[in-house]
């Protein structure tokens, strides 16, 4: 009996309109980028022409050569190796942590829409006293006091990253509980996990999606960030923000830093471009409900 | 497309041509409700607007402080130990003293009260690695950075808001996408590494701007009046010390400003585009008034809330990128200070610079809000 | 479409636009002469937005003195009419025919000669008075800086003519209201203010644009008496774009219907009222419920 109900919520269903997507040459642009990333973090140890975590001590800060594309660093490692074998510890933690933050905040801010009240002054208090603070300085203190550490970081990170996800989530589940579609089949006895899961979070989806392709640059720059600053990975982890503070310390040689640093530059730059026209391409109602935020 | 208009609420203008007025009478026969403020609200809007954010941005410290109060007591280590340093922690009696001056040894709620008590007095605790009391660091350490992310803030803005209406006036494809691009490789760019790249190109390949610093070795910082070396500088009447901190300002400020120029112009850009479709622009130039006149005293000023709004926003990524900026600049600023502290574990001093960072942030968004009263006369008189 | 065009059969009294003295220039001593008019005329106008021919050919008089009526639905092209009279049609959209003020060409005319037209010549109120003042700006700003503008009078002077218009059209306590913001006002109060606005560089030529559809029905009668009584006491030709055949009917000497871009009908109101020669008019017309739009 609610059929027609459901056809006319479905119509308002939020959705990515793949034409204008892929119209959009930055689609594609990102699109490739993040599929050659990924590349070199599978088949990453085919690729590397030396060990990235071993180096001999009469090849410390070497300048780019045939012998060593990148240069090495100045513990004698080869930086293309070093670079090639990041992609292997940055892509899949941010994956995780995008993952981990995007269900977190999905779950509470699905929460906080649904029953309000209570439960949604509880967690988007929360969420606000997240947002007092900007990203950095808070997983910086959060990781400081845990102990530095990769595990520790992205804890950190996604201390910080899934009030954001809450707050789209709550907004959206907001507008779509309240369809008579959604109230009609909680009248016919539809229980709550149902009702979410089922009806709502469906039709809320892809600005979700939208949101955490932007986030995912996010976390890769929070991530090496605190890497930077000596609180995420701890050596000889070729973490690429690690590997850019080696090159503050020897910064006549230019290639130590430029080379990990355009590696977080382009994967960032790949999911912004993926991200933004995904953004463009969601129905323009929901677009301001998606405005991810700055590190 | 170009008969497209907001349906008044109520009305009937999406019903064909000729519909019944009768039914529009209907519609609209319910009676506008009365809803505006009264009392105090009505007399002084503008008062108790700024007395409700205050109320929001004292619960937010009050939140800062208690996220920081449960990071210091979730260090699996004791505190007496890392307060103290080994020698000390060895002595039972030291740690004891440690404690009961801290209230270490009192429940935690009461612990909570007796930390805020001790920030209420500036009382961060001492750090480990500088030896001094955290507050006096801070104190130093908060004009340096501030000096470095108001510059950028002021630059980027005005760069910024002026890219932004330029590109949404022109509305040309071109320009569209270039700022879109650009703005994305803005927020993409790991500001450490630009930071560094920058430093290695205009000092040390091209030598245009002076090293790393606030000031060069052979200057004494200015008197100390508001810890902006540039303004202390110029009350102290010493413009070579002025022309050498403006130097060493340019390097750093400049990272922050591409870092964030990209995507101010973005949001600028859009929100004049918002003001350029509305109605009231369209009314102004149908009144033949000047196009300087238009896009100065009606666009911009429309579009001024969403920009302020950004500015405010951009504010806290700089102060993020003002951490990483400094330290490769050697700027000893609460950046600089924070990497020596985590990197040392100090915890008392990175606490420290959250809290600051925090209540600064706060602070802010503050200022903004109360921007938001002076500027919009929709809050300031209802 | 031509051989259903009706003109009017009679020569167009002109002399209603010459006799009236404006009594805002009576009162402003410093205002310019009003100038006399032979009004608006149209033909052959056609505008084009990339593929989509929103005007085709369109003919249309407005004489001053009269009350011109533009009728037509939702993208019949009324309202682009209206807009490209006052060179406000999109940047984006390409013109050609002819418009015809007096002995100027409005087609194809400088930005700078039309800021001369625009506002002292010819006027223009909206639709959504709430949207067509800006929020952020005071009603004194707004009804005084085209005037100081056009007229060069000091702000003073400017404020005085401010007050009287406001009187003019009925506001109360006009002098507090030039302080006032407009989000301090009703619809049909702002609507007098747009109009006191539209009215105060002595405009000969009024474009109004649904000046009453965004208005309470007990609104809208004031609003039409205080448009009527401009074009007979003042002279100002009206041209009024609307889809409400009601309040077409109670004001307009002649009426175009429109429909796909083109004029399908012109003639008088009685004419195009009682005895409608294109079918589409006749369709407009018994979609009334029970015709007594026509009084």
């Amino acid at each position: 009996m609610t059929e027609p109900l459901k056809a006319e919520f479905v119509a308002k269903r939020q959705l990515i309109r793949w034409p204008v997507a892929w119209r959009q040459p930055l689609t594609m642009i990102g699109l490739v980028i993040v599929a050659i990333w990924l590349v070199v973090a599978v088949f990453g140890v085919l690729l590397e022409p030396h060990d990235p975590l071993v180096g001999a001590t009469p090849d410390r800060l070497l300048a780019p050569s045939a012998e060593h594309l990148f240069g090495t660093d100045s513990l004698g490692r080869d930086v293309l190796s070093r670079v090639i074998a990041g992609a292997r510890v940055t892509l899949p933690l941010s994956i995780l942590l995008v993952v981990l933050s995007m269900v977190i905040g999905t779950v509470l801010g699905a929460l906080a829409g649904y029953f309000g009240k209570a439960v949604d002054e509880i967690i988007m208090r929360i969420a606000d006293l997240v947002f007092a603070f900007p990203t950095i300085i808070l997983a910086m203190v959060v990781t400081a006091a845990l102990g530095p550490g990769l595990e520790n970081a992205v804890l950190a990170i996604l201390l910080v990253s899934w009030p954001q996800y809450a707050r789209v989530t709550r907004s959206l589940v907001l507008g779509a509980r309240n369809s008579e579609y959604v109230i009609a089949n909680r009248l016919l006895g539809v229980g709550v996990v149902r009702s979410l899961t089922r009806d709502i979070l469906p039709n809320i989806a892809a600005p979700i999606l939208v949101l955490a392709t932007l986030d995912f640059g996010n976390a890769v720059l929070l991530l090496s960030g605190l890497s930077f600053l000596g609180l995420g990975s701890v050596p000889p982890t070729p973490e690429w923000g690690a590997m850019v503070s080696d090159g503050v310390a020897n910064f006549d040689s230019w290639w130590i830093a430029t080379f990990p640093g355009l590696a977080i530059l382009t994967i960032v730059m790949a999911f912004n471009f993926l991200g933004d026209s995904l953004r463009d391409a969601l129905d323009p109602r929901s677009r301001r409900a998606t405005t991810g935020r700055a590190v | 497309m170009p008969e497209q208009r907001k349906p008044p609420a109520g009305s009937a203008s999406t019903d064909p041509p000729g519909s019944a007025p009768e039914n529009v009478a209907v519609i609209d026969a319910t009676t506008p409700q009365d809803d505006r403020p009264r009392g105090l609200r009505a007399r002084h809007p503008l008062l108790v607007y700024i007395v409700v954010r205050l109320g929001v941005s004292v619960l937010l410290i009050l939140g800062v402080t208690l996220i920081t109060f449960i990071l210091t007591n979730l260090v699996p280590s004791n505190p007496a130990a890392s307060a103290l340093g080994e020698r000390a922690s060895s002595d039972p009696a030291a740690v004891a003293a440690f404690n009961a001056k801290y209230g270490l040894d009192k429940p935690l709620p009461q612990q909570y009260v007796i930390y805020l008590s001790r920030l209420a007095q500036l009382d961060f605790g001492d750090s480990t690695q500088t030896h001094n009391p955290v507050a006096k660091d801070l104190g130093s350490a908060f004009p340096a950075t501030a000096e470095l992310a108001l510059t950028a803030l002021t630059i980027a803005s005005v760069l910024g808001v002026g890219l932004g209406l330029w590109a949404a006036l022109r509305q040309r494809k071109f320009v569209d996408q270039a700022v879109r691009v650009v703005s994305i490789i803005g927020i993409s760019t790991p500001t450490f590494w630009l930071a560094l790249i920058v430093y290695y190109l205009f000092f040390y390949k091209l030598g245009w701007f002076p090293s790393s610093g606030r000031l060069d070795p052979q200057f004494n910082p200015p008197k100390d009046h508001t810890g902006f070396y540039t303004i202390d500088a110029l009350i102290a009447g010493r413009p070579k010390v002025f022309w050498n901190a403006v130097g060493h300002l340019i390097l750093p400020a400049s990272v922050l400003v591409l870092y964030t120029v990209g995507l101010l112009a973005r949001f600028a850009r859009t929100a004049v585009l918002d003001v350029l479709g509305s109605d009231y622009i369209t009314a102004a130039r149908a009144k033949g008034l000047s196009a300087r006149r238009v896009t100065f005293g009606y666009i911009l000023r429309g579009a001024l809330l969403p920009i302020l709004t950004v500015v405010g926003l951009t504010f806290g990524s700089l102060l993020s990128g003002a951490v990483l900026t400094e330290t490769v600049f050697a700027w000893n600023g609460l950046g600089q200070y924070a990497f020596k502290a985590a990197t040392t574990l100090d915890l008392q001093a990175i606490m420290g610079v959250g809290i600051v960072v925090g209540v600064t942030y706060i602070a802010i968004n503050f200022v903004v809000d109360l921007l938001y009263g002076v500027i919009d006369p929709r809050v300031r008189n209802r | 479409m031509s051989e259903s065009q009706q003109f009017p059969g009679a020569p167009i009294d002109l002399d209603k636009g010459v006799v009236t003295v404006s009594p805002a220039t009576a009162t402003s001593s410093t205002a310019a002469p009003a100038c006399a008019t032979d009004g608006i005329r149209i033909s052959g106008l056609r505008l084009k937005i990339g593929t989509a021919q929103i005007l085709d050919g369109v003919d249309l008089v407005a004489p001053a003195g009269q009350v011109t009526g533009v009728a037509g639905e939702s993208g019949s092209g009324k309202t682009m009419t209206g807009m490209t009279i006052l060179g406000l049609q999109p940047p984006t959209a390409q013109v050609s025919g002819s418009i015809r003020y007096d002995d100027r060409e409005l087609v194809g005319l400088r930005e700078r000669e039309l800021n001369k037209l625009r506002g002292k010549h010819i006027a223009a109120i909206f639709q959504d008075p709430t949207a067509s003042l800006h929020p952020m700006l005071s009603i004194g700003t707004q009804l005084t800086d085209h005037v100081r503008h056009h007229l060069k009078l000091s702000r003073r002077e400017a404020r005085e003519r401010a007050t009287e218009l406001l009187e003019k059209v009925r506001v109360p306590e006009p002098r507090a209201a030039l302080g006032k913001y407009p989000h301090q006002f009703s619809g049909g109060q702002l609507q007098r203010v747009a109009i006191a606005s539209a009215l105060a560089c002595d405009p000969r030529m009024l474009i109004a644009d649904e000046p009453t559809t965004a208005l309470d029905v007990t609104v809208q009668a004031g609003i039409l008496r205080l448009l009527r009584g401009l074009c007979d006491d003042l002279g100002i030709g009206i041209i009024l774009v609307t889809h409400d055949l009601a309040v077409m009917s109670s004001l307009a000497d002649t009426i175009a219907v429109m429909r796909h871009g083109k004029v399908v009908e012109f003639g008088s109101r009685y004419d195009v009222i009682r005895t409608p020669q294109h079918p589409y008019t006749r369709s407009l017309i018994d979609s009334l419920p029970d015709h007594q739009g026509v009084r």
